[in-house]
């Protein structure tokens, strides 16, 4: 059991990465990952969004099963996660302002991120149990903040005061500097055979 | 807004403002589903499907919505229309349906179409905002089908599954993968910039995180930014 929640932990993050390997997420991956700063508050907002969103989801989908109508799991999913993250920001506010200046202004751009809707249901597809559910979860999020961070990193560094062709300055160069990092990332799909 | 000619909206989504290659929309599923050309297709064609249809109801529907919950509303007929795509290509063509997986539920989440319905069919006339659907979406196949042939040309030799290449030269198997994706994308953009130099307004860098919904959250945007420069200074 452990184990098998260690393989789900470690290839969310490193193997399975969301922006890099499975291309989830991939608007905010490149238009947020402009500073170290916002790269780790939308890093956090997502995993934090991302976790709470499948503690949400799985059960619900449960009861979808029993009443025959799973195909209502897209505009069911959609509608609680906005529902979620809206509530999570107006609790934010209200009871802790210290931590909503830091995350919740990434908040409403997390409704419509794909890599949320995403990882619900693909923990659905791949019939995980609840605590496998919420590994994996965890496990994805981590992935997309360590690839923001790194993203941001090489950006502040190396990609916006670099001399380029004009046509390269902007998207293009970012999405050069994803293929590279994503080249790399590539090596880590050797760890499980 | 002044008002447009019926071509002129119809056109304005196939180049000037092509939703993947210009405005830099839907990246998500740009990169994903375009291994291969089919699947590129198909994938262009149902979010096309989706759009002219949302398209069509948001702006019949635009005095009708109040404007307090309207995103929650474009959710609602995007997500209704999404799954009628999703039973139907499951029914009718389910080895696409199989090839593209998660990404036909992800169509809800598509900035494409939430953009779309913020900026042109909240305002526009029914017959306007069908046009503006029909254009965007052969704008966004047409994008989806180039980044296809590229990939699938050079990374397994065929196109569409017609064996063209693959005599002469072997398939380069990393173009089927994901950094063949953004480097491919990366290489058609800036071919596309190059070509409207001076011409179009090309975005330089990513609105308010890369999607569509810069008119409904920029003021959270602004906000963002306000505080990152006052924690800067401090």
């Amino acid at each position: 059991m452990l184990t098998s929640l260690i393989v789900i932990m470690i290839s969310m993050v490193l193997v399975n990465n969301y922006p890099l390997a499975q291309f989830l997420g991939i608007c905010p991956f490149l238009g947020v990952s402009n500073s170290l700063d916002s790269a780790k508050g939308m890093g956090i907002a997502v995993t934090f969004v991302m976790v709470l969103a499948t503690a949400a989801t799985w059960p619900i989908m449960q009861l979808l099963y029993r009443f025959d109508i799973p195909y209502l799991q897209t505009i069911v999913f959609i509608l609680i996660i906005a529902a979620l993250v809206q509530f999570v920001e107006m609790f934010m506010k209200k009871s802790m302002p210290a931590l909503y200046k830091s995350l919740g202004v990434f908040l409403p751009l997390i409704t419509t991120n794909c890599a949320v809707l995403g990882v619900c249901i693909l923990n659905i597809t791949n019939n995980y149990n609840y605590i496998e559910a919420l590994v994996n979860s965890f496990g994805a999020g981590l992935g997309f903040w360590f690839a923001m961070m790194i993203m941001a990193g090489v950006r502040t560094k190396l990609v916006d005061q670099s001399r380029m062709p004009e046509s390269f300055r902007g998207v293009p160069i970012i999405l050069i500097t994803a293929a590279i990092l994503s080249l790399s990332f590539m090596g880590f799909s050797g760890m499980f055979s | 807004m002044e008002k447009k000619s019926k071509l002129s909206i119809l056109t304005n989504g196939i180049i000037k403002e092509n939703p993947a290659l210009v405005l830099v929309l839907g990246t998500c599923p740009t990169l994903a589903t375009t291994s291969s050309v089919a699947n590129g297709f198909g994938m262009g064609l149902s979010a096309a499907a989706v759009l002219i249809c949302s398209n069509i109801v948001i702006s019949a529907l635009r005095k009708i919505i109040p404007d307090k919950v309207r995103i929650p509303c474009y959710i609602v007929v995007i997500a209704g229309f999404v799954t009628v795509v999703q039973l139907l290509l499951q029914a009718y063509v389910p080895a696409l349906y199989a090839s593209l997986g998660l990404f036909i539920p992800l169509i809800v989440v598509n900035c494409i179409i939430l953009g779309r319905a913020e900026m042109f069919a909240n305002k526009n006339s029914v017959v306007d905002s069908a046009l503006d659907g029909v254009g965007m979406g052969i704008g966004f196949t047409f994008a989806l089908v180039c980044m296809g042939t590229v990939r699938e040309l050079l990374g397994s030799g065929t196109w569409l599954g017609i064996h063209i290449l693959d005599h002469f030269i072997p398939g380069m198997g990393i173009f089927n993968l994901a950094p063949g994706g953004f480097f491919t994308f990366a290489i058609l953009m800036a071919f596309v910039a190059f070509l409207t130099k001076d011409k179009s307004k090309i975005k330089k860098d990513f609105g308010c995180a890369g999607c569509a919904m810069e008119s409904s959250c920029g003021g959270e945007r602004k906000e963002l930014e306000k505080m990152l420069e006052e924690k800067k200074g401090a």
